[in-house]
């Protein structure tokens, strides 16, 4: 099995989604093993500013060589940046999944909602139970 | 249904290769590198690929040219000593059996087939001897086949042919030979768009072969290739896939490979072919190029600028050699000229895009200048 990252400060889903609170700004993408699992990523069809979405509610799509995966909300919320830099290096998300490689940014409406996702030790407790 | 594994199997493990299921086939997608990777190398060095999932029949007897002639569309007859060539074979409606590869032998034929048809192949073949001198044999579990190819194969291979006499070898030949002791059939063949070879020999010598041809490659860029590379290298050059891009359903002529079809034998499929040339193909294959950005997949819808469905995609992806987003796709005729302009349906969106030329990406036998 591959040595995957996992970023402490991030709170992940099972679906392989991290979320980081940044002065009251959730910013948001996919794990290291998401990226590795979907293989080389060619496009990102990320939401516009604005749009409202709900906890677990499909926020992104992103598509690999292999296939297009959705990508789920994290906490619920109104997108308030998305990275333009995938439009043209989708490839961020591949070499720096939970930096350069961020979604998009969300102002969210319940932060108690952190309390459904799994800190940084029990997500990599879950994909190694996974694999 | 249990997969089949190749000999090299052990050995995909050992390079950390993902193994997914390919026609019953448990073969590498790709290696830690990646598929664009493994693509680039293939199209600036060199690429190793495992494709022993390949099926390959003897065609032997007094009459093993007449008999391909009566299954293939190709005119067998014109080829010489030791020419390989493709070709396709079809039903009597003319739909599409499989796309086949045919090297002459001193002794008869070498035909090989789709892994996915190699069943279905060997019993189309096999009911079609009637009246004819000709013994088919499935040799496909005895005889293993790789692919080094790019640019550089010509470079490594050379090193390790007795006489050091590649270009001897000339595009579309195969030659017998030895290397490192190993017997082996090369032909200088290939679906990837670049120069290169495929190397028939013995299952048994399998490992050696990979390790030899890895090691002795090393120096000029060679590496392990899966098959998300394989797809993405002869889908540029619009090299057809079998199951996608051609199937049952489609005819040689609507998938614009009339060429592979020689009219002045009789060969399964001739009539109904003949009358869908003179009457013109309901569908045909069309190149597209994406205008709003998505990833265009096998299987989408693909529709007029109005929304109405005018047909669907075969392949689609982002091209790695390009950085375009294109696809190939099967069109009522109205649609096929450059610069018309078509949607796609993505996740229930239309999103535009336009006819464009085809191939995506000239492949390097095509190309002027070469050597």
């Amino acid at each position: 099995m591959a040595d995957y990252k996992y970023d402490s400060n991030a709170k992940y889903l099972k679906s392989h989604e991290w979320v980081r609170i940044d002065n009251g700004v959730a910013i948001m993408g996919v794990s290291d093993v998401a990226q590795d699992q979907l293989s080389d990523v060619v496009y990102v069809d990320l939401p516009a500013e604005g749009d409202e979405f709900s906890q677990g509610g499909t926020i992104a799509v992103v598509e690999s060589v292999k296939a297009a995966e959705d990508v789920f909300a994290p906490l619920s919320g109104k997108v308030v940046a998305v990275n333009e830099a995938l439009e043209e290096s989708p490839e961020l998300v591949n070499q720096d999944p939970y930096g350069e490689g961020w979604f998009l940014k969300l102002e969210p409406s319940d932060l108690s909602e952190l309390d459904n996702l799994m800190d940084a030790e029990a997500y990599a407790h879950f994909v190694a139970e996974e694999a | 249904m249990e997969l089949k594994r190749t000999r090299l199997y052990e050995t995909h493990i050992a390079l950390k290769g993902r193994m997914v299921n390919f026609a019953g086939w448990e073969l590498p997608v790709q290696y830690p590198t990646g598929p664009t990777v493994e693509h680039q190398a293939v199209r600036t060095a060199a690429g190793l690929f495992d494709i022993d999932h390949m099926g390959q029949f003897m065609v032997v007897g007094e009459d093993a040219t007449p008999y391909l002639n009566h299954i293939a569309t190709w005119d067998i007859r014109g080829m010489k000593d030791t020419d390989a060539h493709y070709s396709l074979t079809c039903y009597e409606d003319g739909g599409i059996v499989d796309d086949i590869f045919i090297y002459r032998r001193e002794n008869g034929y070498m035909v090989v087939v789709n892994a996915s048809n190699r069943e279905k192949d060997f019993y189309w073949f096999s009911s079609h001897t009637t009246g004819y001198n000709v013994t088919v044999t499935d040799v496909s579990d005895e005889t293993y086949m790789l692919a080094l190819q790019g640019p550089n194969a010509k470079i490594i291979l050379n090193k390790l042919l007795p006489n050091h006499d590649v270009d001897t070898i000339a595009f579309h030949t195969s030659r017998s030979t030895s290397i490192g002791g190993i017997t082996t059939l090369v032909g200088r063949t290939g679906y990837t768009g670049e120069d290169g070879f495929e190397l028939f020999f013995s299952a048994d010598e399998a490992v050696r072969m990979w390790n030899l041809l890895l090691e002795t490659g090393k120096e000029d860029g060679l590496i392990p290739c899966g098959l998300a590379a394989r797809d993405s290298l002869r889908f540029e050059p619009c090299m057809p896939l079998y199951g996608n891009d051609i199937t049952a359903d489609i005819n040689p002529i609507s998938a614009r490979l009339g060429f592979f079809v020689r009219f002045d034998v009789d060969f399964i499929g001739k009539n109904a072919l003949l009358k869908i040339k003179l009457e013109g193909p309901r569908q045909k294959l069309i190149g597209f190029e994406m205008v709003d950005p998505g990833v265009p997949r096998h299987g989408y819808p693909l529709l007029s600028p109005s929304g109405e469905k005018i047909g669907f995609i075969t392949t689609g992806m982002k091209s790695p050699t390009i950085g375009k987003f294109v696809g190939l796709g099967y069109v009522k005729p109205d649609y096929t000229k450059y610069g018309t302009e078509i949607a796609v349906e993505i996740r229930g969106k239309a999103k535009k895009a336009v006819v464009v030329k085809r191939p995506f990406y000239t492949p390097a036998y095509r190309r002027k200048g070469k050597k």
